[in-house]
């Protein structure tokens, strides 16, 4: 019957679809996993690149992931929760309003390159940081920025209107009103923004390619205005530009290890965060 | 007999709706005033007219004089912060604060930097006066938000009379509660009145009866008509408000 | 009195949230105007006819600075990746959006989470390891780093923004229309395909645009698994170099303020542009539509 064969098509084309996908992350985590995992060593994780990085640690590589996304988050984070409060308690629904919430969106669209190369122009050269943690962070800081201010925004968006109102019946000034309630109940949700914006920052690698990052240094930075290593950087160098790419194999496993099971415990932590905050709501 | 609150040839667009049309009213001082009418016919938006809660919604346009007393609310010779201090607001739905059931009556006393035992005392008359402490008297500490409906709304009177405010406006107090609270609330609504003037929105036309001294009944945007208690539900002048107090139209 | 010093922090933090506001505006123009000022200096020392029609891009020995190769890469590589990610995406989408239960459902969104959350080089180093060897043996090739290989890649990469969005849109479809649809006689597959899908189109479109922007400007994935080779591309078992992988590629060894330096700009600036246009006309064709819509 005609209507069987369509159903068995549509069937074939959803379902199949989605199978494909759900294989892709399934293929995509055990191959690495399975590779990476046993790579994992005390000696792996805490350890220094040892003989021309064909052996010992990526602790560096770690060191420098970190600090990168705490300078990212420092710098990003006041000025997106700013901006978030700016859209959407004091801005009412102007044309200057339209064009700032175009821009986000427009920035938040630009190849991640280009913000490597604005980062470059504007802060190692115009503002003579040098490559350094300092300018990769900030590079970065501007990246997320757009994801930031729109996380923000949706979490105070879901703070009833009724609590302003009882705050400012009461006689409070609108700063007050935001800072005693306002940021306090939209909190969750604006930690969740950050965590997943860690979460993404972590894993940039075209930001920070002329900005500071560089494949091999010894020791860990020990100011701002050093160049660092970084997680996705040394993965990428290590499978295509090492000399001996065989060899390093099984180090690019363990740090493409290292890196995904960083980025999947934030988005883990957010999730949790994301699911206690609805349970209270 | 005093005015505290009056509004002269008072006009409210939201964009191009014309909401309020040339609304001329008095409030006389420690008195009960009912705003009635129909869905829509501007009760809400003339109430917070009076302590400038339009001001926070855009595209608002206001003209004429709104007064308490003397000053002119809209003027801005003093902080709007302070004309909320002076004319307080309690509204439909009970909306206390994320915090516990003293943290809430405390935090208007907190923001002028009211002495810390001064506020215990504080907070204790607002809640004897609000009819609610003997109910939360050994669990202040509590988060208000587990009060019953009766019980928060009570709780934000409580809130509202501690900065010791000299209107209290009240939007649909009972709308949301159930029929013992409602009682229990009007019973509030007229003893406060000795200490403080008060306006309230109702659609309960029973209610109107029950606590009002003067009524205002609206239309449309327009002020029909304002007299006693008495006169509007016995012998009104128009014959719209003897229509609508009837229950010919609602 | 204190009063004073409330309403005067008021008046400071109004101010200072706003002027964050307008710092954004002074972001997008700042990389706008680097990228122009950049790129005018790089008109200045080559014709723009040269860069625009060229097809040899050879900075260094031969000072050919034409774009074309790179472009034609740019489009081969995201053409074959939205080829795929299209089909799979929407079905996806519409699978999840209309017939999976709950249950299915509270799996599947954190997979398409998941899949999101995997960082760009992971999926070239996949591509590197995996897929190239994959396809090289396929098709008897001495490796797999070429345009199909970024296409599959670029797939990858785009199908979490392109289920998501165009499971809101599927999502968003009135019930009413499927509930007349079905009262008419129809079943759900016929349902789906002639009356939700054609319904959520707007939103589709836009999916696909924000699909179609992220694989335009992904740099990491066919960095490493393209092959990189500045010829002319042929076909898809070709190497190809891309916009962005040019850039990421030449820019580490460029001296400062050369005419080499400024080309990367002008470049950088096509992509900008290109990336741009692809957004606005999304938001452009979903808002026209709307009109149409619910």
């Amino acid at each position: 019957m005609r209507k069987k064969k369509t159903h068995i098509l549509g069937w074939i084309l959803l379902l199949g679809s989605t199978i494909t996908i759900c294989s892709f992350l399934f293929i995509i985590i055990f191959h690495l996993f399975s590779q990476g995992l046993p790579v994992l060593s005390w000696e792996f994780l805490f350890g220094h690149p040892k003989e021309g990085l064909t052996k010992g640690g990526i602790f560096p590589a770690i060191i420098g992931t970190i600090l990168l996304t705490l300078i990212t988050t420092v710098f990003a984070v006041p000025f997106g929760i700013c901006c978030a409060i700016y859209l959407n308690e004091y801005a009412g629904e102007s044309r200057l309003t339209g064009i700032i919430r175009a821009s986000i969106r427009n920035l938040s669209g630009i190849p991640s390159i280009i913000y490597g190369l604005f980062g470059l122009a504007l802060f190692v050269q115009s503002m003579r940081l040098g490559t350094s943690l300092l300018s990769a962070g900030l590079t970065l800081g501007l990246l997320s920025l757009p994801y930031i201010i729109t996380t923000t925004e949706e979490a105070l968006k879901r703070v009833p209107n009724s609590t302003r109102e009882a705050a400012l019946a009461i006689g409070s000034t609108q700063f007050e009103s935001i800072r005693d309630f306002v940021i306090p109940q939209a909190m969750p949700g604006i930690i969740t923004g950050i965590v997943l914006t860690i979460a993404r920052v972590a894993g940039e690698t075209a930001p920070i390619l002329f900005t500071g990052v560089a494949f091999y240094i010894t020791g860990v930075p020990g100011s701002v205005k050093q160049e660092f290593m970084a997680l996705p950087y040394h993965l990428y160098m290590l499978s295509t530009q090492h000399q001996s790419i065989e060899t390093v194999r099984p180090l690019a496993y363990g740090t493409v290890t290292v890196l995904i099971l960083i980025i999947l415990m934030m988005n883990m932590v957010a999730f949790y965060i994301r699911q206690k905050f609805r349970e209270n709501e | 007999m005093n005015n505290k609150l009056s509004a002269e040839k008072l006009n409210l667009h939201f964009g191009n709706r014309h909401t309020l049309k040339d609304v001329n009213i008095s409030i006389p001082e420690r008195k009960i005033v009912a705003l009635i009418g129909p869905s829509g016919c501007g009760k809400t938006t003339l109430l917070r007219t009076f302590n400038r809660m339009h001001d926070l919604v855009s595209d608002v346009k206001i003209t004429g004089e709104v007064k308490l007393e003397d000053l002119d609310i809209y003027g801005n010779t003093i902080p709007v912060t302070q004309i909320r201090r002076r004319i307080g607001m309690v509204f439909q739905k009970p909306n206390p604060f994320p915090k516990s059931i003293f943290d809430n009556v405390a935090y208007g006393l907190k923001l002028n930097k009211t002495p810390a035992g001064r506020i215990n005392e504080i907070v204790e008359e607002s809640l004897k006066e609000s009819a609610l402490w003997e109910e939360v008297k050994n669990d202040l500490k509590k988060p208000a938000n587990r009060l019953s409906g009766g019980q928060q709304q009570r709780l934000c009177i409580a809130r509202t009379i501690a900065v010791k405010p000299e209107v209290i406006l009240m939007d649909e107090p009972c709308s949301a509660l159930d029929p013992i609270s409602t009682a229990k609330v009007e019973e509030l609504m007229l003893e406060l009145k000795k200490n403080y003037t008060i306006v309230v929105v109702t659609h309960n036309m029973q209610q109107a009866q029950r606590v009002s001294d003067e009524i205002a009944f609206m239309y449309m945007g327009e002020l029909v008509e304002y007299g006693s208690n008495n006169k509007i539900f016995l012998s009104p002048d128009k014959d719209m408000t003897k229509n609508y107090v009837s229950g010919h139209f609602g | 009195m204190s009063t004073r010093f409330r309403e005067n922090t008021d008046l400071f933090f109004s101010k200072l949230f706003k002027v964050t506001g307008l710092l954004t505006l002074v972001l997008l123009g700042g990389i706008f105007f680097m990228l122009l000022y950049n790129s005018v200096s790089f008109f200045l020392d080559v014709a723009p006819l040269d860069f625009f029609t060229g097809n040899q891009w050879n900075p260094g020995s031969r000072g050919d600075y034409g774009i074309l190769p790179l472009i034609a890469s740019t489009i081969l590589v995201t053409l074959g990746s939205m080829l795929i990610a299209v089909p799979l995406g929407i079905f996806t989408a519409a699978y999840m959006s209309e017939f999976a239960n709950r249950r299915v459902q509270r799996i599947l969104k954190p997979v398409i989470e998941m899949l999101a959350a995997i960082p760009s080089v992971a999926i070239g180093f996949l591509g590197i390891v995996i897929i190239g060897p994959g396809i090289a043996k396929l098709f008897g090739m001495q490796n797999g780093l070429n345009a199909l290989n970024g296409s599959i890649l670029l797939a990858i990469m785009s199908l979490p923004t392109i289920v998501t969005v165009a499971e809101d849109a599927i999502h968003a479809v009135p019930m009413s229309y499927k509930e007349a649809s079905l009262g008419l006689g129809a079943d759900k597959w016929e349902t789906l395909f002639r009356v939700t899908l054609p319904a959520a189109l707007p939103g589709l479109i836009a999916a696909v645009m924000l699909g179609l922007g992220r694989a335009i400007g992904e740099t990491m994935t066919v960095l490493m698994a393209t092959g990189n080779s500045l010829a002319f591309p042929d076909g898809y078992l070709d190497s190809i170099r891309t916009i962005t992988a040019t850039i990421a590629i030449e820019m580490g060894e460029v001296p400062y303020q050369t005419t080499h330096y400024y080309a990367l700009f002008a470049i950088a600036t096509v992509l900008f542009i290109i990336t741009l246009a692809v957004n606005l006309i999304g938001e452009a064709i979903a808002k026209y539509y709307r009109k149409f819509g619910a």
